[in-house]
């Protein structure tokens, strides 16, 4: 599904990526984890084609990519929802950029907002609604678009621990009922352990290691300890950079 | 009954209580014909609304409506331009600095001689203030915004043209509404300005009419004319805010 191939990345003369490669296979779950600059952001941002690479490339679906795809979803940090809208006119807005008809866009904006539980919360502006639930419509804006990629950029950072849970389920929930290929850029272990298949450890501009995480997809996985060992070998792998 | 019961017409009553009070206390202190009570001017008003003082105002809110709208019409697409495009920025922004202190009203002679002694040379007068302040509040309001919305609606797949309607419009609205408040108080003392040459219509005309002829009740009335005008302006821009941009409010 992706590829990523000799990726560099640079802003000015500050290198953000150096000569990555990755590949993420068709409705995988890859889950990037960094220290702040590692430049999973910027990783992110590439695949999503918001950046331009300054060397290498990039393939989705063995093409190139060189622009905005419209098969992908993008989550921002922060959610991105525009706040002069209501949650229903955000949740829209990709789909009348398509130029969709209206019964069409009205059927499937319905059905997102109902699918994540926000259909109550409609008319509301985004400052009107909780953490959670603004996180919720970014996450409906981004599925209502149908795409076979879905990008998200701490997705559940700006949540307090109990709902950043919440959303985690959420999204594993979503993604066992339709399977598409799925990049979460976190800071948090615990995310990256629950949300990954692959789990990708960054270093400064580069990828430290891949880790294979064969307990993804397990909504009970907390209460078990394989997960917390799991969490350990990140960990591990997190801090050796620290002492390099 | 209605205004007692919301706290924001509680606020404008309790205003005007107090200017009325003080008004008062100054016409007893003054003991003067030069200065009427809001009693008289008040009865004078009412009077003169219904006859000869509808006119002046007609033709004043007239001018300063036409005024508002085509510098709204030039300084938002100019400012929402400099806001968007660097190069533009760096050429127009350092000329309009340079106009922007400059008293425009000292121009009124030329613009007279330029576009006539009717009403578009005051309009224009009006134009020639307000449009620089419309022009730079709108850049701004277009500079604030986030990187990461235009990075979050240009994933949305939004073309150019959207994303002027639903990012950078909207966005700069806010501050639209802003500069036109600003504006508000400008353009009248400019109207009153431009209504002293060469015009027998306005209520700048009016006042300083009443004044040569000493008619100081006739006068206050005109003054109170002028001054509703700028307070029913902004409330209307006010109510047209709340109408179009009904999430600022939700920030409070």
């Amino acid at each position: 599904m992706i590829s990523v191939r000799n990726l560099s990345v640079n802003y000015g003369n500050e290198i953000a990526l150096k000569n990555i490669g990755l590949d993420i296979p068709k409705n995988k779950t890859c889950a990037i984890i960094g220290p702040s600059g590692c430049g999973k952001t910027t990783l992110l941002y590439t695949m999503a084609g918001l950046l331009a690479p300054s060397d290498g490339k990039i393939l989705i679906n063995g093409e190139e990519r060189t622009s905005i795809r419209k098969e992908t979803g993008v989550i921002l940090q922060n959610t991105g929802l525009l706040p002069w809208k209501t949650a229903w006119d955000n949740v829209s807005l990709g789909l009348e950029a398509r130029k969709l008809n209206k019964n069409e866009i009205n059927r499937k904006v319905a059905s997102a907002l109902e699918e994540l539980g926000i259909g109550e919360h409609k008319n509301k502006f985004p400052a009107q609604l909780s953490g959670g639930q603004k996180q919720r419509v970014a996450i409906a804006r981004a599925l209502v678009l149908e795409p076979d990629l879905l990008l998200m950029d701490e997705a559940s950072s700006a949540l307090d621990a109990i709902n950043r849970e919440h959303i985690q389920n959420l999204i594993l929930k979503l993604y066992k009922k339709n399977p598409i290929t799925m990049v979460t850029v976190t800071h948090s272990i615990e995310e990256a352990v629950f949300l990954g298949q692959e789990i990708v450890v960054m270093k400064r501009a580069s990828i430290k290691h891949i880790i294979d995480n064969p307990y993804f997809g397990d909504k009970d996985i907390r209460y078990r300890q394989d997960y917390y060992n799991m969490c350990l070998e990140v960990r591990k792998w997190l801090d050796g950079e620290e002492e390099e | 009954m209605k205004a007692l019961r919301n706290p924001a017409g509680c606020r404008t009553l309790f205003g005007a209580f107090i200017v009325l009070l003080l008004w008062y206390i100054l016409h007893i202190c003054v003991r003067s014909n030069i200065l009427p009570g809001p009693y008289e001017t008040f009865v004078t008003f009412a009077k003169l609304m219904t006859g000869p003082l509808l006119p002046h105002v007609a033709i004043s809110i007239y001018r300063i409506a036409a005024a508002i709208v085509v510098s709204m019409g030039i300084g938002v697409p100019l400012g929402l331009w400099l806001g968007l495009s660097e190069r533009a920025d760096s050429v127009i922004s350092p000329v309009v600095y340079i106009l922007y202190p400059i008293p425009k009203v000292a121009f009124l002679p030329l613009f007279m001689i330029l576009f006539g002694l009717g009403n578009s040379s005051k309009i224009i007068l009006i134009i020639s203030i307000i449009v620089f302040q419309t022009v730079l509040t709108a850049r701004d309001g277009v500079k604030e915004i986030p990187g990461e919305l235009y990075a979050s609606v240009r994933t949305l797949g939004l073309n150019r043209w959207q994303i002027y309607k639903h990012l950078v419009f909207p966005a700069a609205l806010p501050k639209i509404f802003s500069a036109l408040r600003v504006s508000i108080g400008v353009s009248i003392a400019t109207l009153f300005f431009g209504e002293n040459f060469a015009t027998t219509y306005g209520v700048g005309y009016f006042i300083m009419n009443c004044w040569v002829m000493a008619d100081y009740e006739q006068m206050f009335a005109g003054i109170l004319a002028m001054s509703l005008m700028g307070i029913f302006i902004f409330k209307a821009i006010d109510l047209l805010e709340r109408k179009v941009c009904p999430w600022i409010c939700l920030h409070n």
